[in-house]
This record gives C-alpha cells, sequence and structure tokens, in this order.
C-alpha cells in the first residue's frame, strides 16, 4: 500500500490536512510533519525522514507538501531516507484528498498516487 | 599537531567564529529579512550556527571532513527554514570533497561542490536577488584566482570575500525573483539580501580563521573585478 506524508511549516496545520484526507483514505497510512526544533513554524528533514519511514508500507510515499523551504526539507529528507518517495506537485489539501482516494485503489503504485495528488491542480473551486 | 588534526582544529575554530559572528549579527539580519522576509533569518541561524558550534566542539578525533559534515547535519537538523537545507545541506554534500584533507584544490573542489548544491536546491541564479548573487562571484574568484593566477589560498579566499562584498551590494538595487521576497517584487528593490550578507560573513569569517591559522594577516586585496562566468547573469 502507498504511504502518504504531509508537510507543513505548521504541525497543526499538516494534522488537520491529514484528518480530512483520511476521511477518503481507508487503511492508507497518513503521517502528518511540521513546525521547526522547537516546536515553531518551519520544516527539518530528521522529522520529515522519520514520517517517511512511518508511512512506509513497502509500496512506497507520496509527499504532500506546502510552501518554499518544505520543499527543499522533503528534497533533503528523501535523499537520505531509504524510503522510496516522490514529491507531488500539487495543493496540499486538495492534492492530499486526492491522493489518499487514489491510494485505496488496488492496482495504486507510488505513480499512480503522485499522478492523481498532482490532477488536484486542475480542479476549479468556482 | 599532525597536519591532518591541525587543519581539523582550524575547522572547529572556523564554525565557532561563524557562530559568534552570527549571533552578534543576529539583530540586523533579521532587520534585513523583515524588510524583505518573515524576519526569522537572524534567529534560525544563530540557533542553527550555535548547535554546530556545539557539535563540533565535541566530536573525538574530528577530521575537516567529520566537522563540515557535523556543521551540516546540525544546520540542517535545527533551522527550520530555506537555510537549513540550503546552507545545511550543501555542508553536508560538499564535506565529502575534503575526505583527502584541506588542500587549495580540495578547497576549490568543496568550494563549486556547495555552489552546485545551493543552486540545484533553490534554483536560483545571479539576479534574483539571493545568496547566489554572493556565491557565485565568490566561488568563481576563488577557483581563478587559485587556478589561473596561482595566487596563494589566503590571498585567493581574500578575493573570493571581496567578490562576495559586490555580491552583496549588487543584491540591494535588484528586485527579487526567488524566495518569499519575490512575493513583494518592485517593494523588495532597495533591501539588502540577509542569505547574501550571511554568506559573506560565514567566509569573512573563514579568511579570518585561515588567517589566524596561518599564522598571517588577512591580505588587502584589490576587489575591482570579480569573477562571473559568462552567461550567468542573463541566462533564463
Amino acid at each position: 500500500m502507498v504511504g502518504l506524508v504531509v508537510v507543513s511549516h505548521s504541525y497543526t496545520a499538516a494534522q488537520g490536512i491529514s484528518e480530512i484526507a483520511a476521511e477518503m483514505a481507508g487503511e492508507t497510512p497518513i503521517e502528518p510533519v511540521g513546525g521547526d526544533s522547537d516546536g515553531g513554524i518551519g520544516t527539518v528533514p530528521d522529522d520529515i525522514e522519520a514520517a517517511l519511514a512511518a508511512a512506509d508500507d513497502g509500496d512506497g510515499v507520496v509527499v504532500l507538501v506546502d510552501l518554499g523551504s518544505a520543499v527543499m526539507n522533503t528534497e533533503v529528507a528523501i535523499e537520505l531516507s531509504e524510503t522510496e518517495a516522490a514529491i507531488a506537485d500539487a495543493p496540499v489539501l486538495e492534492g492530499a484528498v486526492n491522493a489518499a482516494v487514489a491510494a485505496t485503489s488496488p492496482d495504486a503504485t507510488l505513480g499512480s498516487v503522485r499522478e492523481q495528488a498532482e490532477a488536484a491542480r486542475d480542479v476549479d473551486k468556482l | 599537531m599532525s597536519p591532518e588534526s591541525d587543519a581539523a582544529a582550524a575547522a572547529v575554530a572556523a564554525v565557532e567564529n561563524v557562530a559568534d559572528r552570527i549571533e552578534t549579527e543576529r539583530e540586523h539580519l533579521t532587520d534585513l529579512d523583515s524588510a524583505i522576509g518573515d524576519a526569522d533569518h537572524g534567529g534560525n541561524m544563530a540557533r542553527g550556527w550555535q548547535a554546530a558550534a556545539e557539535a563540533v566542539t565535541d566530536l573525538d578525533s574530528p577530521t575537516v571532513e567529520a566537522v563540515v559534515k557535523t556543521a551540516g547535519k546540525t544546520l540542517l537538523s535545527e533551522v527550520g527554514g530555506a537555510s537549513g537545507p540550503l546552507y545545511g545541506g550543501s555542508l553536508v554534500f560538499a564535506s565529502a570533497e575534503l575526505s583527502d584533507g584541506l588542500t587549495a584544490e580540495s578547497a576549490v573542489a568543496f568550494a563549486e561542490t556547495y555552489l552546485e548544491k545551493v543552486q540545484d536546491r533553490g534554483d536560483a541564479k545571479v539576479g534574483d536577488k539571493t545568496m547566489i548573487d554572493a556565491l557565485v562571484p565568490a566561488v568563481h574568484t576563488f577557483k581563478k584566482s587559485v587556478e589561473t593566477d596561482d595566487l596563494p589560498p589566503l590571498d585567493a579566499l581574500a578575493k573570493a570575500v571581496a567578490a562576495a562584498e559586490h555580491g552583496v551590494a549588487f543584491t540591494v538595487p535588484i528586485r527579487a525573483a526567488k524566495g518569499r521576497a519575490s512575493y513583494l517584487g518592485w517593494r523588495s528593490v532597495g533591501h539588502q539580501d540577509p542569505g547574501a550578507t550571511s554568506t559573506l560573513y560565514i567566509m569573512e569569517e573563514l579568511l579570518a580563521t585561515a588567517a589566524d591559522h596561518l599564522d598571517q594577516v588577512v591580505p588587502s586585496v584589490d576587489a575591482t573585478s570579480p569573477t562571473i562566468p559568462d552567461g550567468e547573469a542573463t541566462e533564463e
């Protein structure tokens, strides 16, 4: 099963987004991660690496990220990690929900889940 | 002391000197960042470098590579913003260039790999108003001074610092195209980039530490012509 990690500058935001996505996710593991080493706003590669390991069920992990340094710190975490993981270039909430749905498919792969997450870029709200 | 452990001791001293300098400049960096960013550069860098200084002091029988790698890993885990992967991640990856110790050649390779990592990660180019504006002229000036002009390493480093100074000044009048400052558009004009500034402080401390280590005075250099490779500033 493909796992999901949600990375935000705020742990609270990552947790809330994960809760929303979990509604659609069945058994899919979703790990929220965020905040700096003092619990402030930021992201830390070590914490992201730990979240990747926690979400990995053997089929890899798709990562949803918010802004700027979350992307860079996630790239570093993936380089340091044993887990096969890919960042989805997608809005973090919509992408997480799409990815959660895609991950429940019996045929889901790292590629298919990432692709569905990225399809969230084209969803109109109005 | 063996040359290797002597160089490692100098590397530890360099990290400590950088940590002290960043702490001294903390408010200034935060002021620069509050004008065009999120006002956390001084605090983040001070916290990260302080932790890095403690971590490298704790190393048993350090090597130059281990000191640089440990400092980088500590910045990665303590900074919590873009400075973590840009400064820390780049140090971790570039530290491998120092595996056979510190020479003029390995220092050039280290500087080039560090620059390459910052560019890969941050995807910025000269003129975007980022640390790249200080780093590119500094690294290329250092390389040219060592490889083409055959200057002693300390003179080459002094020229590189002078080039970085020009780079920092260059960030003031331009408009930010990368990082959080880019959200401000034209309002970023007239402000000095905090990342370029802290990059200069780090290089100044490397120079001062190297001079101290070699028991020489910091050379005065002609800083009128920093080296920027062709096409670097105009590339899209």
